[in-house]
């Protein structure tokens, strides 16, 4: 029997490599008449290890990495397809120490399956959720998806229940699932590990969504950007179509629901739901005023439940294991399990879920290794372009919403981003209002301005000009976008910009001293 | 993409699409993606029918078309190289990066080479940030990528 060869198919591991490293394999084991079968998996998110390739043996599956072509030879020399050592080995897969940390209920098959075979996705526990869900009452499964306390991951954190059940109790003659797979935020990859490595996972919840709610047609967002996530969002959703699991008759069960993908095209803001809306209508992503919610009158004016892809991706595993199952993880109002993206100068780049509650120096130093360049790192920026920028002094900061909204942070959608001693927090500030100016749908005054303004005061404040009065008024800029904007992108423009003066004052020309009781202002 | 046909094959090519994705809800960003697709840009002389076909303005059609940053109105080189800005990838040195791209490639964001053969973009997260800095070529993700590692890229695509 053919020995199987996993080698990623994931946009990352493409990015290092896995393409040649698979020709690679196919070739040399042509030419050695090994009897292989590549199989093209996910990303099992140990990125520095990319290209990783793993080797079915009777013992598990046996890892080596990074794999170049360059190794090629001499992985087949050591026989690695029975899964013997070579200087690139890792061991069982199931026992590196980076995995084995982990609780991956969302990731729970990422890396693991072939993404689009439907068989197998069955075969690790898929579509366990939708057959439960198809003997509840819509109430049910919304109760359920309320029970297991899950929130939005895009970033608000807005129960996921609670959103659904607004849609379940409005009549109307058509509803709407749309999944924001917008994932523009820097640091951020969970949205597009799941689509490329488990897309089955983000229809099957999507489908969860649509029963229990009422909707029968759903719609993909997903950025221009990630061109593999598109192929195997499309490939997966014809295979579940032609397999009864989408469509007009779902499972024999009557229900309808028809799922299309759609391409943004390269706006951040269109990551704000309204604006999303806006653009799957086809106009420019301009920013909605609410009310009304999308939930009452969302995509085309009809009732719309719009979740992140991990939002989505993670009701199957609630609806199959139980809203009590999820919600014993965590910590507080957090519960469950957050899928951390490690990213930017980090020795040990890579997908982390776990429950609640692990502090951001265990993520940064124990799964992160400490920085890449060697150096110490100095600030790390939590959230995406909109979230703070935070100091050596905060990494005890366990990982929940509560907490970092204490710290005057946010969590966002789980993406850290490192950046050592070398970083200028000025620099990063006036970044903060250059990408708010880029990004800006420029509907509101504050975001559309501010943002323009910010960079100039910023620039005057780096050149010495005006010192004092230009520091007063990136604050007092900062309170009018912040109260002023329609939406988080002018709104929280002023969580990187004010995080990084009030925690690195040294970097804007301003003594620690000299700023402390104006910091307490933000 | 039909960018070297003469405007009569591009202007019949637009009329098909049209045709095919008209009816769909939320038509346009469909259809523009389909036109940049397959004739490399969206013609600014395409407005008029798109317009009518989906019963909309010319104005709306060219605000939908500049409010994206994906979408272009002129003709771009034969490749479309676009270094990530973000933060992760500044963490990683992107800024050396980009200044390196422009001084061997002569030319500043949103500009072609006088060979016409790259567009230099830049473009806020690839989603690569696990292994910043990130350059995409066309539809393809580089990560870790140093400044010889963009001079073999681009001899690569100008062979």
């Amino acid at each position: 029997m053919a020995t199987k060869i996993y080698i990623p198919c994931d946009s990352s591991a493409l990015a290092v490599g896995a393409e040649k490293v698979a020709a690679a394999i196919a070739a040399e084991a042509k030419a050695r008449g090994a009897d292989i079968e590549i199989v093209r998996n996910g990303s099992r998110g140990l990125y520095w290890l990319e290209t990783m390739v793993e080797v079915a043996t009777e013992k598990g599956r046996v890892a080596y990495g990074p794999v170049k072509v360059k190794d090629v030879a001499s992985l087949f020399d050591a026989d690695f397809i029975h899964g013997n050592p070579h200087a690139l080995g890792l061991g069982l897969t199931d026992e590196i120490d980076w995995l084995k940390k982990q609780q991956r209920l969302t990731f729970a098959r990422v890396g693991i399956t072939d993404p689009v075979s439907l068989d197998d996705y069955i075969a690790h526990d898929g579509y366990k959720g939708l057959k439960n869900a198809l003997k509840l009452s819509g109430a049910d499964i919304v109760k359920t998806v309320t029970d297991s306390g899950l929130r939005g991951r895009g970033g608000a954190a807005f129960p996921t229940g609670i959103k659904w059940n607004t849609v379940l109790g409005c009549e109307a003659d058509q509803k709407y699932i749309v999944c924001n797979a917008d994932e523009g935020d820097s640091g951020t990859y969970s949205d597009r590990m799941i689509m490329e490595g488990d897309p089955f996972v983000l229809i099957e919840g999507m489908t969860i969504a649509a029963v229990a709610v009422g909707a029968t047609q759903g719609y993909i967002y997903v950025r221009s950007e990630y061109p593999h996530a598109l192929a195997t969002l499309n490939a997966a959703i014809e295979v579940a179509n032609k397999a009864g699991y989408l469509g007009s008759n779902v499972l024999g069960s009557g229900k309808v629901f028809h799922l299309e993908v759609r391409r943004a095209a390269g706006a951040y803001v269109c990551g704000e739901e309204t604006s999303l809306l806006e653009s799957l209508e086809g106009k420019r992503g301009l920013v909605r005023f609410k009310p009304p919610l999308p939930a009452i009158e969302g995509l085309f004016g009809k009732p719309t439940v719009v979740n992140n892809v991990i939002s989505l991706a993670t009701v199957p595993i609630i609806l199959d294991k139980g809203a009590q199952y999820y919600a014993d993880y965590g910590m507080g109002r957090s519960r469950g399990t957050l899928p951390i993206q490690l990213a930017g100068n980090l020795k040990h780049g890579g997908l982390v879920e776990l429950a609640f509650g692990t502090t951001l120096r265990e993520l940064l130093y124990d799964f992160g290794g400490g920085s890449f360049s060697g150096k110490p790192i100095r600030a790390v920026q939590v959230g995406g372009p909109l979230g703070a920028y935070l100091p050596e002094s905060q990494f005890d900061t366990p990982l929940d919403y509560e907490e970092f909204a204490k710290l005057w942070a946010v969590l966002g959608h789980g993406g850290i981003v490192a950046f050592d001693d070398s970083v200028d927090m000025a620099k990063m500030a006036r970044y903060a209002f250059e990408f708010c100016a880029v990004e800006s749908c420029g509907k509101c005054t504050p975001c559309r301005i501010g943002s323009t303004r910010g960079v100039e005061v910023i620039d005057r404040i780096t050149s010495g000009k005006d010192h004092a009065k230009s520091i007063q008024l990136v604050r007092d800029l900062s309170d009018t976008m912040l109260n002023g904007s329609l939406c988080a992108l002018g709104g929280m423009t002023p969580y990187p910009v004010l995080s990084a003066l009030n925690h690195f004052p040294e970097d804007f020309g301003v003594s620690s001293g000299g700023l402390s009781s104006q910091a307490k202002v933000a | 993409m039909l960018g070297s046909h003469t405007t009569q094959d591009v202007n019949a090519s637009i009329e098909a699409l049209i045709t095919q994705y008209q009816h769909q809800p939320g038509a346009l960003l469909p259809l523009l993606h389909a036109i940049q697709d397959n004739v490399g840009y969206v013609p600014e002389s395409s407005y008029a029918q798109i317009s009518k076909a989906l019963s909309l303005s010319v104005a709306e059609v060219h605000g939908v078309v500049t409010f994206y940053h994906h979408f272009r109105t002129h003709k771009p080189g034969r490749h479309i190289m676009q270094i990530c800005r973000a933060e992760s990838c500044q963490a990683m040195g992107s800024e050396a990066l980009e200044a390196h791209a422009k001084k061997c490639l002569n030319v500043d964001y949103h500009q072609t080479t006088a060979d016409e053969a790259i567009t230099l973009e830049p473009v806020y997260c690839l989603g690569n940030c696990a292994l910043s800095p990130s350059v995409m070529m066309d539809d393809e993700i580089y990560g870790r990528v140093s400044p010889a590692d963009l001079d073999a890229l681009i001899a690569e695509v100008k062979a």
